[in-house]
Order: C-alpha cells, then sequence, then structure tokens
C-alpha cells in the first residue's frame, strides 16, 4: 500500500504518487519468517563474505611487531611529556635503534636556550656546487638511502643555474659535470629557510611541527599524521616524507641523535633540516657548515651583535629567496 | 527506545532482501571494496611507497579524489534549495535522495584523506581534548570540521525524516528544517574550506588564485546534480518509487547554468595564466602544453575541455530536453569536471616544484585499486541507503506493519 495522502498544502510530506503506479509488493510480503532454505543462503553468504573479508585483509600479518604499539597511540604530543616520560621514550628509541640497526645511539632531547636565535647565510659567489653539503647532511641526519651514494632525502639541494638569472625553473638538480664549478654556470644550495612566517606550521593540522624559540622548526615524528600538508605548503621544497620505512645501512647510522632532529624516523612521517641542532644545540656548527670546503656558509647567533652573522646582514649585498612569498626566512643568500 | 530498536532489525532485515539485481549489484560492489581494502593493506604494511607519489609530488589521485568528490557531496544543496527555499513541490520527493548521497560521499572524502596518510593510527591526534587540533590556524583543521559537521547534519536529517515517515507521523518542524538551513551554508562552506586548503598557499602559483573556489562551486554543481539526474532514472527503472521528469528537469536549468559559469570561469582562468606571460605560468604551462619535454597531463586535461564542451553545447542544444541527450551531457560533464578538477587541479601545483624541479606523477595499480575500491565502497553505502529509504519512503516499510 502506500502511504496516507498527506494533505495537498503539506509540502513536506511525500505526496502525488500517481494512482497508475500499480501496487508494490510490499516489505512485509517480501520479509517472510525466515525458513530453512533462506537461513542456509544468508549463512553461505556471510561465510563467503567473511573468508573475503579476512582474504583481503590478509597482508597486514605482515605488520612488523612494535610498528603500532598501544604504548605509541597513547603517547602524548612533545610539549606535554612530562622530563621523566621523555627519558622513558628516548631509553626505548634508543633499545629501538640498536635492535634494528645495531647501533646504540644516544638521543637527547635539547632545548633551545635563552638568547639565541639561529641565522644561516650563504654565500653564492663561493659555493662551488661540490655538493659536500648534501651528502654531510646525510651523513649526519640518518636519512633514508637506496644506495650509499643516493641523496634524494637530503635536506639539502643543490641547483646548477645558468649565469644571468635566478630563475629556478630553469634549474638542474642532477647536474653532474666531471669537475665543479662549470664555467658558465653558478650554484644555489637550498634548504629549509626555518622560516620565521613559516606555512608548514601554519599548515599542521595537528601542531605536529612549530618553531621552537631559538628559531629552529621541528617535527615530532610521535606525533605526524603523515598528511604532507606542510609539504604542499612549504615555498622551497625543504620537506621530505618517508614513504617507506628508512633504509640506513649500520655503519651509516649516526648516533649522536636528538628526539626532534636526526633520530631514525619511523615510515610515513615528515622531516626536514633542523640546522642539525643535535649539534647546533649542543654549541657545534651545522654538519653542512662544517664540509663547506670554500667557506660559502656561515652560522650564527642572529642576537649576538658581534656575530660574523649578523655583519654579513648588515654589510653584505643579501639575497632573499622568494620574499615575496611574506615567509621571512632566516636563511639569506649573500654576494661578495 | 525499543521501538528504534525494532526499527533497526526492520532496516537490517530489508538490507538483506531484494531482487537477483540488487544481489548480483551488492556483491559486485563488494568484491570491488574488498579488492581496494586488499590494496590498502599492502599500503599500510609496505607505506606509501606503494603509490606513484614522491618528495616533489605529495599528494596525488587519493587528494584528487577527494577534492573532486567534495564538491558532489556539496551539490546536494541544490536540491535541497529549490525544494525548501523556493518551494518547489516536486523537489520534496527527491530531497532525501539528495542528503543519503551526501552522506555516502562524505565518506568516500573521509576514507580517501584516511588512505592518504602517513599514520591513520593516528587519528585521534586531531580530536581534542586528547589530540590537538591547529584551529583556527590550519586550514586542514577547518576542514575536518566542516566534513564532519555535514556528514553529521545530512545523518540527522535523512535519519530523522526516515524515521518520521516510518511510523508515519509528520516530521517535527523544530527537529529538522533549522538543521536543513544550516545545512545549506554548510555545504557551501565544505567546498569553499576545501577550496581555501589549496588557495592558502603563497608557495603554489597555480593554487594561490582567488578564483579556485567560485570554479570549485561552479564545477560541484554540475557534476553533483548530473549524478543525481542519473540515480533518479535509477530508481525510477528498479523500484517502485515514482519520480516525476519535472524533478530531472529542474536539475537540468541548474547544471546547464553551473557549466555556463564553470566553463566561463575557466576562460578567466586560462586568460590570467597565459596573457601576462608571467613565470608563475609553468604549472599551466605543464598542464595544457608540456613542459620541457614533460607531458604527462596534456592529454587529460584536453579530454577534459573536449568533455566539458561537449557536455555545455549538449546542455544548451534542445537534445537536453530528452532524457536521451541530459543524461548523455551529465555523463560527459561528470566525467569531465572529474579530470579537471581532480588530477588537473592537484598536480600541476606540485609541477614544477617550488625549485622548479619537473617530477610527473602517475598513480600506481595498487593506488588506483584503493581508489577503485572506495569508490565501489561509497556506491555500496548509497545503494543501500536508498534500498533501505525506498520502502520507507513508499510507506511498504513502517512502524505498523509487523516483520518477523
Amino acid at each position: 500500500m502506500q502511504r496516507e495522502t498527506p494533505p495537498a498544502k503539506d509540502i513536506d510530506a511525500m505526496s502525488d504518487t500517481p494512482e497508475k503506479l500499480k501496487r508494490p509488493k510490499t516489505v512485509e510480503e517480501a520479509i517472510k519468517p525466515m525458513d530453512r532454505r533462506s537461513f542456509l543462503k544468508g549463512a553461505a553468504a556471510s561465510v563467503v563474505g567473511m573468508s573475503g573479508l579476512v582474504a583481503a585483509l590478509q597482508p597486514l600479518l605482515k605488520l612488523e611487531r612494535g610498528e603500532i604499539t598501544l604504548d605509541g597511540l597513547l603517547q602524548k604530543h612533545y610539549k606535554e611529556l612530562s622530563p621523566k616520560r621523555m627519558q622513558t621514550i628516548l631509553r626505548k628509541l634508543e633499545e629501538e635503534c640498536k635492535e634494528r640497526y645495531g647501533v646504540l645511539p644516544s638521543i637527547r632531547d635539547l632545548k633551545p636556550a635563552e638568547g639565541i636565535g639561529f641565522a644561516y647565510a650563504l654565500n653564492l659567489s663561493r659555493c662551488v656546487g661540490c655538493r659536500k653539503c648534501a651528502h654531510a647532511c646525510m651523513a649526519e641526519n640518518n636519512q633514508h638511502r637506496d644506495t650509499p651514494d643516493d641523496i634524494n632525502m637530503s635536506y639539502i639541494r643543490v641547483l646548477e643555474l645558468a649565469k644571468g638569472s635566478i630563475n629556478l625553473e630553469t634549474s638542474n638538480h642532477y647536474y653532474d659535470p666531471k669537475e665543479v664549478p662549470q664555467k658558465d654556470k653558478y650554484y644555489m644550495p637550498v634548504q629549509c629557510h626555518q622560516c620565521r612566517e613559516s606555512p608548514c606550521t601554519k599548515a599542521c593540522p595537528v601542531e605536529a611541527t612549530w618553531q621552537d624559540d631559538d628559531g629552529i622548526i621541528v617535527i615530532d615524528y610521535n606525533w605526524c599524521i603523515g598528511c604532507r600538508y606542510c609539504m604542499a605548503a612549504c615555498p622551497y621544497d625543504a620537506r621530505r616524507f618517508n614513504y617507506e620505512k628508512p633504509k640506513i645501512p649500520n655503519e651509516a647510522i649516526n648516533p649522536n641523535q636528538g628526539y626532534l632532529s636526526n633520530r631514525p624516523r619511523p615510515k610515513g612521517v615528515v622531516e626536514i633540516c633542523t640546522f642539525c641542532l643535535q649539534r647546533t644545540r649542543a654549541g657545534k656548527y651545522p654538519a653542512c657548515m662544517e664540509v663547506c670546503p670554500t667557506g660559502a656558509r656561515v652560522f650564527g647567533n642572529i642576537l649576538d651583535p658581534d656575530s660574523e652573522i649578523n655583519y654579513i646582514l648588515q654589510n653584505k649585498r643579501v639575497y632573499v629567496l622568494k620574499e615575496d612569498v611574506g615567509t621571512q626566512p632566516r636563511f639569506y643568500y649573500y654576494f661578495d | 527506545m525499543k521501538n528504534y530498536l525494532i526499527f533497526l532489525y526492520k532496516v537490517w532485515r530489508v538490507s538483506f532482501q531484494g531482487s537477483w539485481q540488487f544481489y548480483t549489484w551488492m556483491a559486485f560492489l563488494s568484491i570491488l571494496s574488498l579488492i581496494g581494502l586488499n590494496a590498502y593493506s599492502h599500503q599500510l604494511v609496505d607505506g606509501l611507497q606503494t603509490t606513484g607519489m614522491t618528495n616533489q609530488v605529495s599528494w596525488g589521485a587519493y587528494i584528487a579524489n577527494f577534492t573532486f568528490l567534495v564538491g558532489v557531496a556539496a551539490a546536494a544543496v541544490m536540491l535541497v534549495i529549490p525544494a525548501y527555499v523556493y518551494k518547489m513541490h516536486h523537489m520534496h520527493r527527491v530531497v532525501l535522495f539528495g542528503e543519503l548521497m551526501a552522506i555516502a560521499v562524505i565518506i568516500m572524502c573521509l576514507l580517501f584523506v584516511m588512505v592518504d596518510l602517513g599514520h591513520p593510527e593516528r587519528f585521534h591526534h586531531l580530536l581534542p581534548p586528547w589530540g590537538k587540533l591547529n584551529f583556527p590556524g590550519s586550514i586542514l583543521a577547518w576542514d575536518v570540521i566542516v566534513l564532519n559537521g555535514y556528514l553529521l547534519l545530512n545523518m540527522h536529517i535523512c535519519g530523522y525524516l526516515l524515521y518520521c515517515y516510518y511510523r508515519e507521523k509528520k516530521p517535527t518542524w523544530l527537529f529538522y528544517i533549522p538543521f536543513v538551513f544550516v545545512a545549506i551554508i554548510w555545504a557551501v562552506s565544505i567546498h569553499t574550506v576545501t577550496a581555501f586548503l589549496y588557495v592558502g598557499l603563497a608557495g603554489r602559483p597555480y593554487w594561490n588564485h582567488p578564483i579556485v573556489a567560485p570554479r570549485f562551486l561552479a564545477s560541484a554543481f554540475t557534476a553533483g546534480p548530473a549524478l543525481l539526474i542519473v540515480t533518479f532514472q535509477v530508481i525510477r527503472k528498479f523500484t517502485n518509487y515514482w519520480i516525476g521528469d519535472e524533478p530531472i528537469f529542474t536539475l537540468r536549468r541548474v547544471i546547464t547554468i553551473a557549466m555556463i559559469i564553470n566553463v566561463f570561469l575557466l576562460g578567466c582562468e586560462i586568460f590570467a595564466e597565459f596573457y601576462p606571460g608571467t613565470v608563475h605560468q609553468a604549472a599551466a604551462n605543464y598542464l595544457y602544453f608540456g613542459l620541457h619535454g614533460h607531458n604527462g597531463l596534456v592529454p587529460w586535461i584536453w579530454t577534459a575541455i573536449a568533455l566539458d564542451v561537449i557536455g555545455l553545447t549538449i546542455l544548451l542544444t534542445p537534445w537536453s530536453h530528452r532524457i536521451s541527450g541530459l543524461n548523455t551531457a551529465c555523463i560527459v560533464c561528470f566525467v569531465g569536471i572529474w579530470i579537471e578538477k581532480g588530477m588537473g587541479l592537484i598536480i600541476p601545483g606540485f609541477v614544477p616544484s617550488p625549485l622548479g624541479e619537473i617530477v610527473e606523477y602517475l598513480p600506481s595499480v595498487n593506488e588506483t585499486l584503493v581508489c577503485l575500491g572506495i569508490w565501489s565502497f561509497g556506491i555500496l553505502v548509497y545503494s543501500w541507503m536508498l534500498h533501505v529509504a525506498i520502502p520507507i519512503m513508499n510507506g511498504n516499510l513502517k512502524k505498523t506493519s509487523s516483520s518477523t
């Protein structure tokens, strides 16, 4: 039976069903008391369905043990961890690193110091494009690599540009001449600019990445959900994502590690250059600066008026990459 | 409460009753969904390396489908507005189908986001007080709120109305009309916020464009109603719920106007990209003509533009007054918009990369299977909801009827 036709003015109800429509079989006629036959049919269908489901989920058996743990799921955001809890987590991460890579690291949770604001300047007149910085970055920061020479995950990309313009679109990331620098080229290493107005931290939906007081942008790898919105937001292509569980040869593991920086990452999280905070917050220079053979890199405390970095920013011809996007980087280029 | 449980039980029983066509259709969709689930299980174990995404192109088919589907979900308002704002009588018979579609499509959207996450098990990090939702800073946080809100609104409206019909009670104004009007604004917001996800990124000139949001809406109000037009005919053919031609032709007017606006805005966009000749047109160059020998998207976008133009032409000719013409136009527009708003919008945002690198993207087989699985699952959910809702709306499933 059709339902009773409501008054014509009632526009909210189902009305104007034409009478010509044949009286349908009602649901009651369709739902008969379950007989043996339909019960068996239903049971058979359920069995087929369930086995299909189980078969579909089969690959989950290969999930590594310890990859998803209750402890991990319950871990709080970095800023809410008590010092004691942090120590437990650090020891556990050290154990995990030992188990996986055979190296027992020292993982520290180094906090930013008072009165320090880091900044980096790179002399484009001096850079010769040797890519030693990109390789040193890999050696320091425990990134994934497919082969020992693979620098795809390095936080530094060195661009080869034709003299006469700074058009990134014509840059070559994969230059491979017999020797550098090539006569008609110049070179521009790009890494995280640690922007003061950072689009990446603004984009993160879960506050898994933020800027610390010394200006370094960090990521809590145990909080990142891996949505990669920060990567879309970054104007400098500085962020890398762990599409797979990082492969690092045991002998290449750097045991001096930071919780917010170079400890081996889980798969499925984003990572970036942290100005090597495991070094710089302990009073050392970043790995890329230390290795630079031409002295093109200058790193220091911008809040210290006598620092070299301050001298450069005040006296050299300084160039900010993509100044128009308003990110106010802590990374500067300059020319002699 | 007891009555409600009986209602749920009846719904459960009806869910498994149907013709052989129904069983075949549902079995077919279930198999495809399971294939997708299987592919996703592989991805969960091996990580997102099973997709075609890279550091340079860090979003792909998942987010493309997500973006497109948010529009389809928003388009339910194109039934709600004629029915509730303009009080078009004939639209009331079908408005619920639009809202049910919104539910199914939002579920698909949420699934597409979930499968894109590197750590889906950390989803609770989004939920305060345990999690930390970066609101109002992150547009993605806004999107989480508006999408889930829209899902809840529509679930409430549909659930409430269906339960009223089942009890043969007239729905109480206060319990649904305010929600209906909130949902109208909300629908616009889901698509606007999703557009702002891209528009808000100053480092991606291809997206950082005020026209993206209006164009999103225009294309959504074509693709969504186009799908509904086809759905109405399926309902007409396979069930005994009567749908006249009026709702279909009301929607024809909607999609015609929306498509005109969409194509016009596309023209505006093309002008702004190409006329000034700045370096920012690199992404558009890549999309339409290829860049430095890389032209992976070129055939796609021209197919999309051809489909858009064909669809619009049909809509503007008398053929669209006939069901055959209208159906052709709907399918053509739907596919055209799926391409231009999915792959055509997302991928060029990443090519060239902000540092000028050109890395092309092609979805992997596994990724494609996951997409297929989510589409099938969405259609499965929608089919199931229609299968249950129609007997209730027909008055065949009601409180007074006995069921065993």
